[in-house]
């Protein structure tokens, strides 16, 4: 009995395929299997149709982006030369490494002027993850292989990096094959989840709908959890349900006549700066009173979401915050809409409402 | 000592500056190509060994009893196979400088983060070039501590071979024992101290030099 046996699976490209499952189920000896790290004792992997055993190892892994838990970055080399790694194995004339290097710090959104010079250590966790990315994805690899990429990093940061590697594989479309035993990371991430049991044995593959509608057994019920509702939130982003409009009032303007002093005024204004960017709550009777929009009085305790923010992160950040509302904003942070607990909910009793009851087990 | 004679006659210093200087030359000549060799050889054996743990116990067994052998009866043992030449001084100074630099080589290669190293082969290094590229520059503060260390003592132990017609500036050291005159033994241990101090302050240049990423840690 082998750590990984009978295994199966199609991944089709362009998908993110998520290997999740408790530790020692085999994930990252699936994972290593793809580039060679580990040689499978029988069986064949096919990228592309054709057989990989047929390519050398070294060829091969130069195809195939590669990310692991701790990133690795060569602490010797400055960052600009950690993302150069593969293109210069591939001999890349150096005027293209170093436009690719530029574009990639941009992607991952550090400042090439800045941060090319600079080593591994002198980076944050966060940033250091992002140029791992950029690292794997120098060449333009067909395929990427990414072991617990996001593991190292606090949940917040880990929210920021899943959303800005699902924006840049919208773009991509790279075939990504994802390892994580983080059930909301693989509902969050993948197109497909492969949920894996001990001794490597494949208990699902379907889409993250599927997997938390429609358990194939007790195992993977168990493992996507009671919660299952709770986790298809993690399915629908912030800009699929409708938005709900605050009263807005720009900073250093008066409140329109219509609102002050009106019987209907609502309890509070939403303060905007002049580029509409929101800066925070105004309690519309003081402001009414002294005729002030400045920011000092502006309470600043909503957290902002993006559109593709998804539902379980943003419940997540006003459970964390214990506030009502988050305030939706676009790629410059100007302001779209609001989203509040009930919205959630309501997207929430939808869910559930809409999911067959799964068969019971016996 | 003889009485009355002063610890150091300087007009004596003066008159043989010239020896001076041809056994200071002497001196560097035989530390440099005894840490030279001993290095191209430790960095053979501790890349062998450094994955190798089969490899790596030998190894260091061999080269710690030849670090015990006391250096006069190694020198003394080896005279009737290879004479009173520089070849017997260097047997015995490179015998010692192994134990240091390969245990540092080993150490420095295995300090190497296992995440880097599988990133590293991840991405399509042979393992040439992980050695090449990866491994050893990232070991090379724990072998240039070794190089220095391993380095001050063979300045020291070079002294030695000049009772086997070496020697370097140990030629002063033994002419004032054996003429009960303190000047030449003041002067060769002071300047073997002094040339000891300027090669480790050296080493720890080039050590800055080679490893710039050392330098931003915070």
């Amino acid at each position: 009995m082998g750590a990984v046996n009978d295994l199966s699976l199609l991944v089709p490209p362009g998908e993110i395929c998520v290997l999740v499952g408790p530790s020692g189920c085999g994930k990252t000896t699936t994972l290593k299997m793809i580039n060679r790290l580990i040689e499978p004792s029988s069986g064949e992997i096919l990228i592309d149709g054709q057989p990989i055993s047929r390519i050398p190892p070294t060829k091969l892994r130069r195809r195939i982006g590669y990310v692991i838990q701790h990133i690795g970055l060569f602490p010797h080399r400055t960052i600009a030369d950690n993302i150069a790694t593969v293109p210069r194995l591939l001999n890349w004339p150096e005027d293209r490494v170093r436009r690719r290097v530029d574009e990639l710090l941009h992607v991952i959104g550090l400042d090439p002027a800045v941060v090319r010079g600079r080593y591994p250590a002198e980076l944050s966790g966060g940033e250091r993850q992002r140029v791992g990315v950029a690292r794997a994805m120098a060449a333009e690899p067909p395929v990427m292989l990414m072991d617990e990429p996001f593991g190292a990093v606090d949940p917040i940061a880990r929210a920021r990096l899943q959303n800005e590697f699902l924006r840049l594989h919208q773009e991509l479309r790279t075939t990504v094959v994802f390892v994580t035993h983080d059930i909301d990371e693989a509902i969050k991430m993948g197109d497909r989840v492969a949920v894996m049991q001990s001794g490597g044995l494949l208990a699902q593959y379907a889409p993250p709908e599927e997997l938390l509608t429609r358990p194939a057994n007790d195992f993977v019920a168990r493992f996507v959890g009671a919660d299952r509702g709770l986790k298809r939130l993690a399915l629908t982003t912030v800009g699929e349900i409708e938005l709900g409009q605050a009263p807005i009032v720009v900073e250093g303007q008066p409140l329109g006549p219509e609102g002050a002093g009106a019987p209907t005024m609502p309890a509070y204004h939403l303060l905007l700066d002049d580029g509409r960017r929101p800066i925070g709550w105004l309690n519309s009777r003081r402001m009414a009173a002294t005729g002030k929009t400045s920011r000092d009085q502006a309470d600043e305790s909503s957290p902002f979401v993006q559109r593709d923010t998804n539902l379980h992160d943003a419940l997540s950040m006003l459970l964390g915050l214990a506030v009502q509302t988050a305030i939706v904003v676009d790629d410059q942070g100007r302001y779209s809409g609001v989203i509040t607990l009930e919205d959630i909910a309501r997207a929430l009793r939808s869910a559930i409402e809409s999911a067959p009851v799964p068969t019971p087990v016996p | 000592m003889t009485p009355g004679e002063p610890l150091i006659r300087w007009e004596w210093i003066a008159a043989h500056l010239g020896d001076v200087g041809h056994r200071i030359l002497e001196h560097l000549v035989l530390t440099g190509l005894a840490v030279s060799i001993g290095f191209v050889l430790s960095l053979a054996l501790g890349v062998w060994a450094a994955h190798r743990p089969g490899v790596y116990a030998p190894i260091t067994w061999v080269a710690g009893v030849l670090y015990t052998i006391p250096s006069l009866a190694l020198f003394a043992l080896l005279i009737p196979f290879t004479g009173l030449s520089v070849l017997t001084s260097e047997i015995g100074l490179v015998s010692y400088t192994l134990l240091i630099l390969v245990r540092n080589i080993v150490a420095g290669i295995r300090s190497v983060p296992a995440d880097v190293r599988e990133s590293a082969l991840g991405m399509g290094y042979t393992p040439a070039q992980v050695l090449w590229k990866v491994e050893l520059p990232l070991a090379m503060g724990v072998i240039v501590a070794g190089l220095r260390v391993a380095t001050v003592t063979t300045v020291g132990l070079t002294t030695v071979t000049a009772l086997i017609g070496q020697g370097g500036l140990g030629y002063f050291i033994i002419d004032g024992i054996q003429r009960f005159f303190s000047t030449p033994l003041i002067l060769g241990a002071v300047l073997s101290v002094l040339l000891a101090i300027a090669l480790d302050w050296l080493l720890v240049q080039v050590e800055r030099l080679a490893t710039p990423w050392a330098r931003t840690r915070q």
